[in-house]
């Protein structure tokens, strides 16, 4: 992690249409933000999306953006979840080059990390793993010594622990808010 | 069925009369003709041709700003839409609510980089709250009144609706009470106050000794003018306001303390700053107000009541927030706050007043533009319609006019758009007809959108127009003076044109002012004069703004007056 960059997980609820992810990642854009994953899917309400920021910026722009995200008219709701109680997971293809002799081998590792085998060929197998980003992370640096030759991954997706739901269209100002929220190096130094 | 069918260009026009618009203001172009051929049939809505459509965009932001109304624009495509771009900004800047329509091309040119095809949806988006591409005739009803809904509650702002040509000629039905049903989930502008947060401000504002209200652009969107003096009489405490905040608190009144910041009054910056406590009302803690964010306020606690909750923290800490709209914020707040007298506190602000008077108007043989403002105050009893550019004429007009009662104040805040001044008093003129509306023009933004005096003219509108004229972008010389070792580059115009000359070539009459004995006697004359009048005060060529606090500084780094 580089200095000064904060992270934060945001989820929202959002219509599903045209021009809703160029809204949001045009916030992200101009605000300076950057957009460190990103995951979209139907959500469990027709027409409407959920999708899962992972973001990363300066504090005082990351802090804010949750807010800032609430503001388009296309989000139902955004939710700033870093500091809740949630699960997160991640999931991953991995591609890695095995000819005959090593497939036992990277098979038996495969089982410690509860990895499935999605496709196997002559000279090389492919792996699906869900999990957190460190296991994910370890899973790949173990399997550098075979030779990986693609990774795909989804980025996270997260939800809160509970009965909670984000995105309860209950038409009042709801959690994510968060007053606690605060800037403390604001630099005045780039105003003109 | 079938005779319920309208063209969409006919859904246009009757949803913006339902929504009340009786003014808008565009020039045609290839892909909005449909439209522009539908509106003879709807004598209810006047159009006001202006010669620019970044005129007719300010022109429907002054209207907007004198009514607190929805201001209308109209623009075809391409190059019309794009020229609309900085009036959305400067209305997306200071919550001005504007609903712009465009033409597009039509549906199966889309994509195909036709003629005068530009993506105004995805240009304007960091321009304007909600913007919308309106494929079908049958949308056209509800996205009118959602973008009406949306350009106007919660904290306003500019939408935008594009159609394609194609969309205007398309039959549809439109049914008002069916179309105007709004289906926001996801747009909650009412909020529900929480009882907590006015108990916690009101506990704060209380137990202060030295409260100060910040009041800004809020006040006047939330029509609470009358609230907030309630509760500075009531508890004594002295009013500061921004530079939007200027006519939401009458300036005769004992506690009006004026307007902190880069060039407010050095009294205004000392007492916010001697404060234990800041109740910023409907501001948004502006750099040209907060500067260095982290010395900002350092001997005050700060109460934050505004509608948008993005704005709470966003640059200063606040230790009490209180989130929903002032007016009704207020409402609840002003009966639970203490009778006070603050007496101790208020002979110190006075103190500051008297020790850092900051409005004196240097000796001067020639002409200065605090004159002119100066005199323009007291000859129309602080109480005109007063429109600026933005520069020093900008922050004389803000220093010097005496706003009270009834006085309404128009300028681009947040943006700062040279060139605002001449189309925006289009607006405002129109929206206040029997007001006097005064322009305070620089030399420079008038040149911008000098165009627009084609549009006075036609339509005969009274308006004042006072260029503070010094051939020189004035704040440019100040700042390359100050801040650039005095290199002065590209701030002098050599090629101004006889503004007089210029105003009679328009068929409106010109007045020049080369001397302060016929400063008076002209501005009796632009007042008495039945139409439009330039007034060409030709000033000093070099002053100053004072006072002035530096970007990014604070009050430490004050500079009250020049060095001699």
């Amino acid at each position: 992690m580089s200095e000064g960059i904060h992270r934060r997980t945001i989820v929202a609820l959002v219509h599903d249409k045209p021009g809703v992810l160029a809204r949001i990642s045009g916030l992200f854009r101009r605000r300076g933000v950057n957009i460190e994953s990103l995951a979209v899917g139907h959500s469990e309400q027709m027409s409407f999306s959920r999708m899962t920021f992972v973001v990363g910026g300066a504090e005082n722009s990351v802090k804010n953006i949750s807010s800032q995200l609430n503001k388009l008219i296309d989000v139902v709701e955004a939710s700033d979840i870093s500091e809740k109680n949630i699960v997160w997971r991640e999931l991953a293809l991995i591609k890695v080059k095995c000819n005959e002799s090593q497939r036992v081998e990277i098979l038996e590792l495969s089982k410690v990390f509860r990895v499935n085998v999605v496709d196997v060929g002559i000279n090389n197998i492919t792996f699906e793993l869900a999990g957190g980003k460190s296991k994910i992370d370890s899973f790949i640096e173990l399997l550098d010594q075979f030779g990986v030759i693609e990774v795909m991954r989804t980025g996270r997706i997260a939800t809160l622990r509970g009965a909670t739901k984000i995105g309860i269209n209950d038409g009042e100002f709801s959690e994510s808010y968060n007053s606690d929220i605060y800037i403390a190096d604001k630099d005045a130094s780039g105003s003109v | 069925m079938k005779e319920n069918l309208i063209k969409g260009s006919e859904i246009v026009c009757k949803a913006l009369i339902k929504e009340g618009v009786d003014t808008v203001f565009g020039i045609p172009g290839g892909a909005i003709l449909p439209l522009y051929g539908t509106l003879n049939k709807f004598p209810e809505i006047k159009h006001i041709l202006t010669r620019h459509e970044q005129g007719a965009c300010h022109a429907a932001d002054g209207y907007s700003r004198t009514t607190g109304r929805v201001g209308v624009a109209f623009a075809t495509s391409g190059p019309g839409a794009t020229n609309l771009i900085t009036g959305m900004a400067t209305a997306m800047m200071d919550s001005v609510p504007l609903v712009a329509i465009t033409g597009q091309v039509g549906r199966p040119a889309i994509g195909t980089d036709a003629f005068q095809e530009t993506d105004i949806t995805g240009a304007t988006l960091p321009v304007t709250k909600h913007n919308y591409l309106v494929m079908k005739a049958s949308e056209i009803g509800s996205v009118i009144h959602e973008a009406f809904h949306i350009a106007r509650t919660g904290r306003p702002g500019p939408v935008l609706i594009d159609i394609p040509k194609d969309v205007f000629d398309e039959l549809a039905e439109y049914d008002f009470s069916k179309d105007s049903k709004i289906n926001l989930p996801g747009y909650n502008p009412y909020l529900k106050i929480d009882q907590s947060q006015i108990e916690n401000s009101v506990k704060l504002i209380n137990e202060a000794k030295k409260p100060i209200i910040l009041a800004g652009h809020g006040v006047i969107i939330s029509k609470a003018q009358k609230k907030l003096l309630d509760l500075a009489e009531k508890a004594q405490i002295p009013v500061v306001t921004t530079l939007l905040g200027i006519s939401a608190f009458p300036e005769d009144h004992i506690l009006s303390t004026g307007f902190p910041g880069m060039h407010g009054m050095a009294y205004a910056s000392i007492a916010l700053d001697e404060a234990d406590l800041i109740i910023a009302i409907g501001s948004r803690f502006d750099d040209r107000i907060v500067g260095n964010a982290k010395r900002f306020g350092k001997n005050s606690k700060k109460i934050h009541i505004d509608i948008d909750p993005a704005e709470i923290n966003k640059t200063v800490k606040i230790d009490a927030p209180v989130l929903g709209d002032i007016n009704e914020v207020l409402e609840l707040l002003n009966p639970k706050v203490d009778s006070q007298t603050h007496t101790e506190w208020l002979r110190e602000v006075e103190h500051f007043k008297s020790e850092h008077p900051s409005l004196m108007i240097p000796e001067s043989e020639s002409l200065l533009g605090q004159q002119v403002i100066k005199t323009l105050s007291d000859l129309t009893d602080g109480s005109a319609v007063v429109c600026t550019g933005v520069g020093q004429h900008q922050m004389w007009a803000a220093q010097h006019y005496s706003f009270k009662k009834n006085s309404i104040w128009l300028s681009s805040g947040g943006l700062g758009t040279m060139g605002y001044e001449v189309p925006s008093a289009i607006g405002a003129q129109i929206g206040a007809p029997d007001k006097t509306v005064w322009s305070i023009c620089g030399d420079g933004g008038f040149q911008m959108t000098v165009g627009e005096l084609a549009t006075v003219a036609e339509n005969n509108l009274p308006i004042k127009y006072a260029i503070l004229n010094n051939n020189h972008l004035g704040m440019i010389t100040q700042w390359q003076d100050m801040f650039y070792n005095g290199q002065n580059m590209h701030e002098t115009y050599t090629g101004n044109p006889d503004f007089v000359k210029l105003a009679e070539a328009y068929g409106i009459k010109g007045i020049r002012v080369e001397k302060q004995d016929d400063l008076e006697r002209a501005i009796i004359e632009a007042n008495n004069h039945d139409g439009p009048v330039v007034v060409d005060f030709v000033i000093e060529k070099v002053d100053y703004v004072f006072p002035m606090i530096p970007a990014g500084g604070s009050v430490d780094q004050l500079i009250e007056e020049e060095k001699k």
